[in-house]
């Protein structure tokens, strides 16, 4: 029996969304041209519509899809190299193009698409795009809207970076040991992008959904999969999962940010919070440490029912200092030291960071914050003032506005 | 494929001559020359004179115009460079990595489109 019209639809938009990425890095395996696998498994999939419309869906809807953009990719080769060279090489292609797809082994090669798409030699947002498309199962104008740039621009985007893969020979591997911990941070760093953004665009609203916090999430749940054993892929979904946990409670009914605290538990997503604690014992059970392991472990002390042990938390960012001697970390760690009672060598550290963060909504904050207990009142409204300037979001706004005011009473 | 590896780097952070620091740096070039051809992966390889050697030229109607001084007026300047033979851009970093003038400079890769 043949399916209705909408069902066959349904079928394809799961299989887009669940085996598309499979289908393009085995597709990209065998044909070496990443334009040519992508438009070929688009006109594979539209292909499929209107065959399965007549016949219904055969029995392995990923072979025939695979089998269907081979072969569309073969034609595209022999279009464009009339005078017949390289056509050995086509035979061969087109020879097994109608045996082995169809039984359906389709190897997984999406290790060494993760890897392409997160090149360093690709400019960061471009990785992160890439990566959305070709892995995650997001339509361009999709991951255009997430970004707020124009369909168009998106488009030209994707397609730059995949003239830019072929035409600088980035090679579509998985990468050697001598490179590979620098090539993971580089794929952990876009996943964690992708969920920061996500997790940010949900700010603004006021029934947080996480489009692309579900993707990033998905991304590294794969790579786990696909590379068990890594304590830092771990440690970032943990990370990820202990933050997302609290996205219904990072909020108040004003629209205002809640500090991690004093955030109604109640509201904490306990079996996402659970795994996330759960993944960050394995992955520090493996003894290799790591920037996302600790930020994982910092979070984690944040959402202690007893409240956050500040002394703990300040000797994690002397740890993630040491590996990420960043301005951002330091403010981190000087608030943590503000915290566990050294206030005033905390704000010798803000001191230290006027220039470096001067643009940094966050550092205001805080040293509004800060300087409002040390009761230097003037100072403490001019940062709130600075920082509300810098606001990303109105949740940030509010919340801001709100210790500004409590900083404007006498003491 | 066939990288050129295109050395620029600010002459006032270069090492100067007759210090330790130079010799450590030509003994580098020196020995990664040396590593590139025992690797079958070298094509050519040497250092340019400084840029107040450099003409520039432009046919502009027809007329050449010919300029003293360097195409553009940076304060890296291309030094040198590299044309090496290998699979892909992985190897081509894992190579640029190595050139002493990468610690203060900067090497750019760019894939040679080979004419004939």
């Amino acid at each position: 029996m043949i399916p209705a019209p909408d069902l066959i639809r349904a079928e394809i938009n799961r299989l887009a969304r669940v085996d598309r990425g499979r289908l393009l890095a085995a597709l990209i395996a065998r044909i070496g041209n990443f334009q040519l696998a992508e438009d070929a498994l688009q006109e594979a999939f539209a292909g499929a519509f209107v065959h399965w419309g007549r016949v219904g869906v055969p029995h392995s809807p990923q072979g025939w899809l695979l089998k269907v953009a081979l072969r569309k990719a073969i034609d595209r080769i022999r279009a464009a190299d009339r005078a017949g060279r390289g056509a050995a090489a086509l035979a061969i292609l087109a020879g097994d193009a109608g045996t082995e797809a169809e039984q359906m082994d389709i190897p997984d090669e999406r290790l060494r698409l993760i890897f392409t798409c997160c090149h360093p030699a690709l400019e960061p947002k471009t990785r992160v795009a890439l990566t959305l498309r070709c892995l995650g199962g997001l339509a361009t104008a999709d991951i255009a809207r997430a970004f707020l740039d124009s369909e168009p621009a998106m488009g030209q985007r994707l397609s730059r970076a995949r003239a830019k893969i072929a035409a600088a020979g980035i090679p579509y591997v998985v990468p050697g040991p001598e490179a590979w911990a620098e090539r993971l941070g580089s794929v952990l760093a876009v996943i964690y992008l992708i969920f920061n953004q996500g997790y940010s665009a949900d700010a603004g609203t006021a029934n947080p959904d996480g489009g692309l916090c579900d993707e990033a999430l998905y991304l590294a749940r794969m790579l786990d999969q696909l590379r068990p054993g890594e304590a830092e892929t771990i440690g970032l979904l943990a990370l990820m999962l202990l933050t997302h946990s609290r996205r219904r409670a990072r909020l108040d009914g004003q629209g205002a940010s809640v500090p991690i605290p004093v955030q109604d538990r109640a509201l904490w997503d306990r079996a996402q919070g659970a795994e996330g604690l759960a993944l960050l014992d394995r992955a520090m059970s493996k003894l290799t440490p790591g920037p996302f392991q600790i930020k994982a472990a910092i979070s984690a002390l944040h959402m202690a029912e007893r409240g956050p042990d500040w002394r703990q938390i300040t000797l994690l960012y002397d740890s993630l200092l040491r590996m990420e001697p960043t301005a951002v970390v330091r403010l981190n760690r000087a608030v943590a030291l503000a915290e566990s009672g050294s206030l005033e060598a905390a704000l010798r550290e803000m001191d230290a960071l006027t220039t470096a963060l001067a643009g940094y909504q966050p550092y205001h904050a805080a040293l509004g914050e800060l300087a409002h207990r040390a009761g230097q009142q003037h100072r403490a409204l001019q940062a709130y003032d600075r920082a509300i300037d810098l606001a990303a979001n109105p949740a940030d706004a509010v919340f801001l506005r709100r210790r500004r005011r409590l900083a404007q009473l006498p003491r | 494929m066939q990288y050129m590896a295109l050395i620029y780097s600010d002459p006032a952070r270069e090492p100067k001559y007759g210090t330790p620091e130079f010799q450590a740096m030509m003994q580098g070039y020196f020995g990664l020359s040396e590593q590139l051809k025992a690797d079958g992966v070298f094509v050519a390889g040497d250092g340019l004179q400084g840029v107040d050697t450099a003409t520039s030229l432009r046919l502009r109607g027809g007329k050449v115009e010919t300029m003293d001084g360097p195409f553009a007026e940076t304060k890296e300047r291309l030094g040198g460079y590299y044309l090496i033979d290998v699979p892909d851009l992985d190897a081509a970093l894992r190579y640029a990595a190595m050139i002493p003038t990468a610690a203060y400079g900067t090497v750019e890769l760019r894939p040679v489109m080979i004419y004939g």
